[in-house]
This record gives structure tokens, sequence and C-alpha cells, in this order.
């Protein structure tokens, strides 16, 4: 494949966006989707090419394709240098392949999601500009190019997570995202004139080989800047303490949900700690802080999931949480099992929250898992596909989650980071806590009885304009169309299989995903392989699995065999599960401590005292002093013809005078 | 022995000032009328005496412009008068200020 042709891949979805945008309003259903998804299909078709360019026998490991306007760079200004500038390795082919393909499965089945909303046109015009800004950021060979991605994502984010605009909670959730955001960027910011600082320019190419040549170089700035971009992450990819944004997130439609906030978006902080790994591998003290933020998220978020009754943010906790480990993987080193994790958690938790989106579809907008259960017979594709996704997620083998999270848990293991050891038991702990309360979702919403009032609902639907599934055939519960159920399906096969790209050694694989990503991640580091045989290997994969499997099995006592006793066990401890309930309080604590102040400080000294006191009252001034002169110098206005010929003549008088003293006085 | 030019010139200025004088001063609008008049005309006189002094024949043209618009205007002007005498009734200035503000 030519390298200029890397750019048609996020330009046809661009194209996408523009005309569904311009004209979408005035197109019929069909030719939107059209417009939307046939871009998407080839860019998709484009990456399958690249693939296969890269792949083959002596091909470069990376290919780079700078543009010009008319000749131009994109900025060039007194020593400072910036390209319009792609580059394409594995890293960016596994990034690529991921939003592509997952991004077009999940337009396809956006068709018949949104089928019956209305704005359709405005969903899949902002859906193509996400996946515009989506493949800008992971293609661009430069940081600040990067920026206009990871800018261009949060704002498709911020329109998708808004779309139901009429209802309040969702343009604030949309708000709050683009907000916390923001919060993030501004390390993201600070990172890059860092960089710019020290290096001279946003490369990545430049900077990354710079760094490598300068062994000497270790910690000092370089922690800053990893810090910094470290606070960038932290905001995009939803961990602690910017993880806020992502639950309420749920308030955008459920194919955003699966799309954005779980298969790629999210994503983006952990592919831009990869991408600058040679910076973050000189700072260990960095890194640290990445491990621990990610376990500290994976374990939080996890215990917050086990408690909510809402299927969508049950999954979106569980984003936060699998996003956690992947930051742990990164913080650990292991960058390779990050992007695994990346990759198989983008099928299986797109997966899921399209099943999902399916049975909320099915139960006509429902998404509190008390209302659902016993939906195993009457919606069997949405049922079957989505038990893969559980299994995958929870780890169970040979499913594609076993393998990249076993691979980040070994990787903690033998780290050497001094914590490694408790930042491995964090993770176990969290994949106990995953398996429970994936299974409880599963038993909760297929299992048991029905308690879903098909009648009530119906009329429910009707008037509630709940996120989407208006019961458009009023038939109740049904399962869903082919278009949505055809993703399911493929998505669940990737489920099963996209583990076994990364089958470690002792199991008899090759762990090929590894050797792909190799030349990618050996660039710049000194790798220190522990050897550690391949029994402990083993047995911490045994341990982890048994882990799951405890898991499963409180799981199903607690909402299968007994279903009683989740309740009986939270009236209990109170407190406890108050706490947990209400998210830790964590929304409440940044409410208190940063909002209020932060407003009352607007309101108050900003507001009152600069905005109203000194800017208006600056231009009360002025307006008041212009009046004053303007009544003055009104009064000469009389409208008495007879004292303007007056003046006249005094002026005439005046001007006779000095053309004749004048003269003698001072002409000469 | 001539008139030296200056006699002619300060009869003009006192021609003028009576005109300037009596326009800002009388309300009776025929007054004011015929005060603009004088002015047109105290200029003419000097337009004439300069016109002979240097024996150029310009000066002369002019005041015949100047009549002829000075007629033009009187025309005007009176049927102007005697419309508004006509519907108003009166010839003071300082009433016919309906257009006022």
């Amino acid at each position: 494949m030519p390298a200029s042709y890397l750019w048609l891949i996020p330009l046809l979805p661009f194209a996408g966006f523009l005309i569904n945008g311009t004209l979408g309003r005035r197109l019929p259903r069909p030719l939107v989707s059209a417009v939307a998804l046939v871009p998407t299909f080839l860019s998709a078709c484009l990456w399958i090419w690249l693939w296969f360019t890269m792949r083959a026998p002596g091909a470069p490991e990376s290919i780079q394709s700078v543009a010009t306007l008319f000749g131009n760079s994109w900025i060039s200004v007194s020593g400072f240098h910036a390209d319009f500038a792609f580059t394409v390795d594995h890293l960016t082919l596994i990034m690529l392949g991921v939003v592509t393909c997952v991004g077009f499965l999940i337009h396809l089945y956006s068709v018949g999601y949104m089928a019956h909303e209305e704005g359709y046109w405005r969903f899949f015009a902002y859906l193509n500009l996400f996946m515009f800004f989506m493949l800008v950021l992971v293609l661009s060979a430069n940081f600040l190019l990067l920026f206009v991605g990871w800018e261009g994502v949060g704002l498709a984010s911020y329109l998708l997570i808004g779309f139901y605009f009429k209802k309040d909670s969702a343009a604030n959730a949309g708000k709050k995202a683009f907000i916390v955001n923001r919060i993030g960027d501004f390390g993201f910011l600070l990172a890059m004139f860092l960089l710019i600082a020290h290096f001279g320019t946003l490369d990545f190419a430049t900077i990354f080989s710079s760094v490598s040549q300068h062994p000497e170089w270790q910690g000092g700035f370089l922690t800053a800047i990893a810090l910094l971009l470290v606070v960038g992450a932290t905001g995009k990819s939803a961990q602690i303490p910017l993880y806020v944004w992502l639950p309420d997130a749920m308030e955008g439609p459920t194919p955003v949900s699966a799309l954005i906030h779980a298969a790629t978006m999210v994503t983006a902080g952990i592919y831009m700690v990869s991408r600058a790994h040679v910076i973050f591998d000189r700072s260990p003290y960095a890194l640290g802080v990445v491990a621990i933020i990610g376990a500290a998220t994976a374990i939080f978020a996890a215990c917050i999931g086990m408690v909510q009754h809402d299927i969508k943010r049950v999954l979106a906790y569980s984003t936060v949480s699998q996003l956690g480990y992947m930051f742990l993987a990164c913080g650990v080193g292991a960058y390779t099992a990050g992007i695994f994790h990346l990759l198989t958690h983008a099928f299986f938790k797109a997966l899921l929250f399209l099943a999902a989106g399916s049975v909320i579809h099915a139960l006509s907008g429902e998404q509190d898992m008390r209302n659902m259960g016993g939906l195993r017979k009457r919606i069997p594709v949405t049922f079957w596909t989505m038990t893969m996704g559980v299994f995958a997620i929870a780890g169970i083998p040979p499913l594609a989650g076993f393998f990249s999270k076993d691979e980040i848990l070994f990787r903690a293991f033998v780290s050497p980071n001094p914590i490694g050891k408790l930042l491995w038991l964090v993770g176990v702990v969290t994949a106990g806590m995953t398996s429970f309360y994936m299974f409880r979702l599963w038993f909760k919403t297929f299992f048991g009885e029905m308690r879903f009032d098909e009648h009530h609902a119906a009329q429910h639907a009707h008037d509630a304009g709940h996120d989407s599934g208006q019961a458009h055939d009023g038939h109740g519960v049904h399962e869903s169309p082919l278009v949505m159920t055809l993703p399911l399906m493929i998505l669940a096969l990737l489920s099963i299989v996209g583990g076994w790209v990364g089958v470690p050694e002792f199991l008899g694989g090759h762990n090929e995903i590894g050797a792909f990503l190799d030349p990618v991640f050996s660039v710049g580091t000194v790798q220190t392989t522990a050897v550690v045989s391949h029994g402990t290997e083993f047995g911490l994969a045994a341990f982890s699995v048994l882990i799951a499997l405890i898991g499963l099995f409180i799981a199903y006592v607690l909402y299968y065999k007994r279903p009683g006793t989740a309740a009986a066990f939270a009236q209990r401890f109170p407190a406890l599960y108050r706490l947990v309930d209400n998210k830790f309080y964590v929304d409440e604590i940044y409410q208190g401590v940063i909002v209020t102040p932060l407003l009352v400080i607007s309101r108050l000294i900003l507001g009152g005292l600069i905005d109203g006191g000194i800017v208006n009252g600056s231009g009360f001034a002025a307006g008041a002093s212009a009046r004053g002169l303007g009544s003055l110098a009104r009064r000469i206005q009389s409208g008495n013809i007879r004292s303007y010929a007056g003046w006249l003549a005094l002026g005439a008088a005046a001007v006779i005078a000095v053309m004749i003293f004048g003269h003698s006085l001072w002409l000469h | 022995m001539t008139v030296p030019i200056s006699y002619y010139l300060v009869l003009a200025a006192v021609l003028f000032s009576i005109g300037v004088a009596s326009f800002l001063i009388k309300r009776n609008i025929i007054t004011i009328f015929m005060s603009i008049e004088l002015m047109l005309n105290a200029v003419n006189l000097t337009f004439v005496a300069f016109a002979h002094m240097w024996h150029q024949i310009t000066g002369q043209i002019f005041v015949f412009f100047v009549m002829v618009v000075a007629a033009a205007e009187a025309a005007v002007g009176l049927a102007i008068i005697i419309a508004i005498f006509r519907t108003r009734r009166t010839l003071n200035v300082d009433q016919v200020n309906l257009l006022k503000n």
C-alpha cells in the first residue's frame, strides 16, 4: 500500500461526517446509513491492505507519510516545526485494526439500534467524526497531531454523551466528561511544553531516538514529562482521580458506550503511555505511579461495580477497572501485555455493551437489572453472545480475557517493582471481583424468574423517551434484528479466539503478539527478562482461574441459588453497603471540595468583583461620560434657525478677524 | 474725481451688517426675507465696485447671476410665505415650529 494512502483511512469517515452533517437531515435513513457505513468499511479494508503490506517479507518496521498543504508544512515558527505526519508501526497497526473493525461493527449495530430514534443522521455524523479523530490519534507521528485527535475524540464523546440533549442528565454528563477531560488535557499540554523546551520538537521518532542516545538521562525532567503525560492519560482513560466522568457517560446511546467509552477512546491513554514508553522507561518513579494508579483504579472500580443495579453502569465500572489493569501493565513495563489486554478488552467489552444494548432494546429501554431476569429463552442470541463476553472478561480459559489478564498479572508478579507482589495481589483480588460482578449481571439478567412487566413497560416507554428501543412493535420482549445480532456474533467469536494471538509458552503457544510488538517496545529499553520457571507461571495462571471460579460460585449462590442472600448481606452491613452503593461518595466529595469552592470563587470574586465591578464598571463609566458630554453638546442643536445664523455670523466674523489681524499677530 | 474704493466697501459692509442684524433680530418672515435681499445686494455692490476698479467685466456678470438667483428665490420664497400665511395666519417665525423636536 502506498504510504500516502494512509491519509484515506481517517479522511473517508471525515467525508461521511461532512455529508451526513450537512445534508443528513434531508436524506432518507438508508442513505444516511450508507454514507456512514461505507467509508468506515473502506477504512477497515484499507487497514487489511495495510496489514498485508506491513506483514509482507522485507516490509519496513514503520511507514511514514508527511502531508504538505500547497508546499507548506503544518507549523513552522522560529525553530519549532510540526508536520501533518502519519506513521504506522506494529503498535499503530493493532490500534488501527481495533478502531476500524470494532468501529465498523458498532456502526452496523447502530443501524438497528438507532432505527427508531430522532436525529439518526446526527448520530451517524458524530460517530464518523469520532472515527476520524480516533484514527488521526493513532496514526499521528508527533505529539501535536496526537493531541488534535485526542481533543477531537473528546469533542465527539461530548457530543454523543449529550446526544439526548433534551434530557438534563445527558447534557450534564456530557459537560462533566468534557470538563474532567480538560483537567487531564492540561497536564498533557504542559508535558508537550516541556518536550518542546527540552527537545525543540514533538516528533516521536526524534524525541525517542534522542532519549535512546542519552542513557545518562534518568528521571529528572523525564519524570516530570512522564507524570504530566500520566495526568493526561488518567483523564482520557478514566483512572483515579479523573475516572468520574466515565460512569456518567453511560447517558449516551449504548453503541456510543461500546465504541467510545469501552473499546477505543478510553484506551487512548494506554496507547499514549505505550507510545511514549521510551520516556517512561527512564523514570521508575513515574512508572510506579502508573502502576499504583492502575491497580488502585482496578480494585476501586470493581468494588463499586459489584453493587450497581444499572446494567450499563456495571459495565462502565468494569471498563474503568479493566483500564486500570492496562495501566498496571504499563506501570510494570509490560506494554505488550497492556496492549494485548486493550485488544481483547475491545472485543469483549464492545460485545458486552452491545449485548446489554440488545437487552435494553428488548426490554423497551429498561436498564435496571432488578427488573430483568429470565431472559435466557426470550432473547437467545443475545444471551449466548453475552455469555461469551462474560466468560471472556471473567478470565475463564481459553477465552480472550484469560490470556491477556493473566499476562498482566504474571508481569506484575515478576516485575522488579518493590511492590510488584502487592500489585499482583490487588490484580488477583480484582479478577475475582470482576468475575463476581459479571456473573452477578449474567444471573440477574438471564436467569431466575422474569421480573419485567411487559404491559407497564410498553406504556412507559412511549412517554419516557428512554435510551432507545421504544417498544416500536408492541410485542414486548423481542430478540433484536439481524443487523444487531450479527455484530454480536462476530464480536463473540473474536472474544473467544482473540486471546489466542498471545498464548504463552508454558501453554504451548508462541505469544505471537509479543513478537509482533517487540520492534516497537524494545526501542531504547534494556530488557530485563526475569527468568521464571514455567511451573511458577502455570501456578499463577491456575490460581487466577481458581479465583475467577470462586467469583463465579459466589455470584451463583447469591443470585441464582438463594436470591435473597445478597439483600440480607447488605442489610447486615448497612453502612458499608451504603458507602459502596454511593460510589464511596467520590462525586459528592469532588462537588464539595472542588466544584462548589470553584463556583463560589467564580461567582463572588471573578463574577462579582472583577467582572461586575471592574469590567462592567469601566464600561458603564465610559457610557455615562459619553452621555454627559453629549447632553452638553446637545444644547447647541437648539433647532432655532436664528441662533444657527447667529453662530454662523460669529464664525464668519471670527474668520474675517483672523484674516485681517492674524497676519500681524502670529502668522509672521 | 473718482470715489475711492473704500467708500463702496464701507457702504457695502454697513448694508451687509444691517442685513445680518435684522436677519437675527426680526421675527417677521417678510422682514427676514428683505434682509437677505439686503445682504445679497451689499455683496453685489462690492462686485460692481471691484469690477469698476479693475476694469474687469466678470464681477458685473456675477451681479447679473446673483440678481437672477435672487429673483427666483423671491418668487419661490414669497409663494411659500403666502402659503404659510394662509394656513397659519401668522408671519412670526417663532410660531412656525411644527417640525421642531
